[in-house]
């Protein structure tokens, strides 16, 4: 009894100082925030701000501009998130529902194209949405990512539970395949398309390559483009500044996480990916 | 379409861009390049920073890959065993950092690492030891990012393995317990094969993004301190943004070519033995 307390006591310890090591940079990064430069700055560092100022913010919101940053970010990541919704649901019923020639080569490189990195396509992508004339526009940003091979494979592996039967009465009933799919398919994949929605927004959200090579000018940036160039940018660093803005970054990423974090798990079940 | 012309093409295009000497001033005629064969590709083995890029990738991978994975493992197991009480609370607060943006995980780490103002060399020296600069000296600097990137990413492997560990029926333990098997024993012959599966996942799709570390080094060090840092997505991030497009090109295909071959030896190293 008594070892089994002590093992159970000490799993406790363990597991607690892991989540010390995790979320602390987190409270950290909140704390600073608030601190002014030179409290930032001081050594030995204070854990509690002991004075609270919210200049940094201030600064972040006359001075670089964030208001218009955090509106692009919001814009590009509802966009990407709703053109993913429809076009993934689309693409994902044709392939586990519908017969077409070519329908396993589809799938097949839709599964290849999970493997293709970021990096791989950003160049001829550039080119391409160049000469569209689309370069540093939202049309430029949203565009690529209006459907990914994760959503699709997402859609199709949800919908392939979905009995035939219903699909074959709608038929019968005499509903054509949009009406089918809007009437019967869609409204049984809201857990998928809830799952799907949520990760296609942070993923938007936090989305940093392409952004950074498609805006070129300060209007045009989302957040973390803003911030990254900032930290590089500078000779001297300015923490309070820095902190802050990766706080406005963060902190809408963590309330919907932790509201929604149940969908979240699923998703990850579901697909054994992120 | 769109999916088509937006995915397939531009892979098709990447390579066909590699084989030639695009650069950014033909970037309205596209079509006007010339063809310069595997020039690009002979070029890149012979630039030592990409060869330096390629060092500091793979010892990235290499390193960082198996870390993460024993940290998601440990901790998988931590709350499998037995502890029922706040076992969400544990799970979502090492899942954070996973769902948080990488740039702002690495302005933060950045300012924990300071070397005056930073909180990991304060409490070093609460202890008396002089903590080194670590995102400034070459020495740290690498070691740092590593570091950092099973923090971030541990947490997405945990539940993953998590999953896995449930999966494992429970009468195998207690037929092991029975048969005397102590715990470390249990965990080497039944609970290891048992998540081979998962765990091969776990490694193809880390070293899959490890393969592609980009956002780290540009905020915390800008590659270097002297290309210490510096990761084969950078080099090529680089080379783009000094209008060398087919240059850029080619590196980004041999990255491509690195993360399939990374995919398939992991498939033969961990992937089923038996049969």
């Amino acid at each position: 009894m008594t070892k089994d307390r002590i093992a159970k006591i000490s799993l406790y310890a363990v597991l607690c100082a892991g989540l010390l090591v995790v979320v602390g940079p987190f409270v950290w990064m909140l704390l600073s925030s608030f601190k002014p430069e030179s409290e930032i700055r001081s050594v030995p560092p204070t854990w509690w701000p002991s004075t609270w100022t919210f200049a940094n913010y201030r600064d972040l919101f006359d001075r670089l501009d964030f208001p218009q940053y955090f509106a692009n970010s919001a814009i590009v990541a509802v966009l990407v998130t709703l053109g993913n919704l429809l076009f993934c649901s689309l693409l994902g019923y044709a392939l586990a529902k519908l017969d077409f020639p070519g329908r396993k080569a589809l799938f097949l490189t839709v599964l290849g194209m999970l493997m293709v990195p970021g990096m791989v396509t950003f160049v001829p992508q550039f080119v391409l949405v160049s000469n569209l004339g689309l370069a540093n526009s939202y049309a430029g940003l949203v565009l690529p990512f209006l459907a990914g091979p994760f959503g699709v494979f997402l859609m199709r592996q949800f919908l392939l539970a979905i009995p035939d039967d219903l699909i074959e009465a709608a038929r019968v009933d005499g509903a054509g395949e949009w009406r089918i799919f809007w009437r019967v398919v869609l409204p049984l994949c809201k857990p998928a398309l809830a799952t799907l929605g949520i990760l296609t927004f942070l993923s938007s959200w936090n989305n940093f390559l392409w952004p950074l090579v498609v805006a070129t000018t300060d209007d045009k940036y989302t957040l973390p483009v803003a911030l990254a160039l900032y930290a590089i940018g500078q000779n001297r660093i300015y923490y309070g500044l820095l902190l802050a803005g990766a706080v406005v970054v963060v902190v809408p990423v963590l309330i919907v996480f932790l509201a929604l974090q149940r969908h979240f798990m699923r998703g990850i079940a579901t697909t054994g990916l992120k | 379409m769109l999916f088509l012309v937006f995915a397939l093409l531009p892979v098709l295009a990447s390579l066909i861009m590699s084989v030639t000497d695009m650069r950014a001033t033909d970037l309205r005629t596209p079509l006007s390049v010339n063809f310069v064969g595997l020039d690009n590709f002979t070029r890149l083995f012979s630039d030592d920073l990409f060869l330096r890029s390629a060092l500091n990738t793979l010892v990235f991978v290499v390193v960082g890959v198996p870390l993460t994975i024993v940290a998601a493992l440990a901790a998988a197991n931590g709350l499998n065993s037995g502890l029922i009480r706040f076992r969400a609370v544990f799970r979502v607060g090492f899942y954070l950092p996973v769902v948080t943006s990488i740039v702002a995980i690495a302005v933060i780490w950045r300012f924990l690492l300071d070397p005056e103002a930073g909180l990991v060399d304060n409490l070093l020296a609460l202890v008396g030891i002089d903590g080194p600069n670590w995102l400034g000296d070459t020495r740290t600097s690498l070691a740092s990012i590593i570091v950092m990137a099973a923090w971030r990413n541990f947490g997405s492997l945990m539940v993953i393995f998590l999953a896995a560990l449930q999966g494992i029926p429970n009468d195998l333990y207690e037929a092991a317990t029975l048969d005397g098997a102590g715990r470390w024993a249990q965990f080497r012959r039944i609970t290891l094969p048992l998540m081979r599966p998962a765990l091969l996942f776990g490694a193809v799709i880390t070293g899959i993004g490890y393969l592609q570390l980009f956002e780290e080094p540009l905020v915390m060090t800008q590659g270097g301190p002297l290309s210490s840092t510096l990761s084969v997505s950078y080099h090529i991030y680089n080379q783009f943004g000094f209008g060398n497009y087919g240059y850029a090109a080619a590196a980004s295909y041999v990255l491509f070519v690195a993360i399939v071959a990374l995919s398939v030896l992991q498939f033969r190293l961990l992937g089923s033995r038996d049969d």
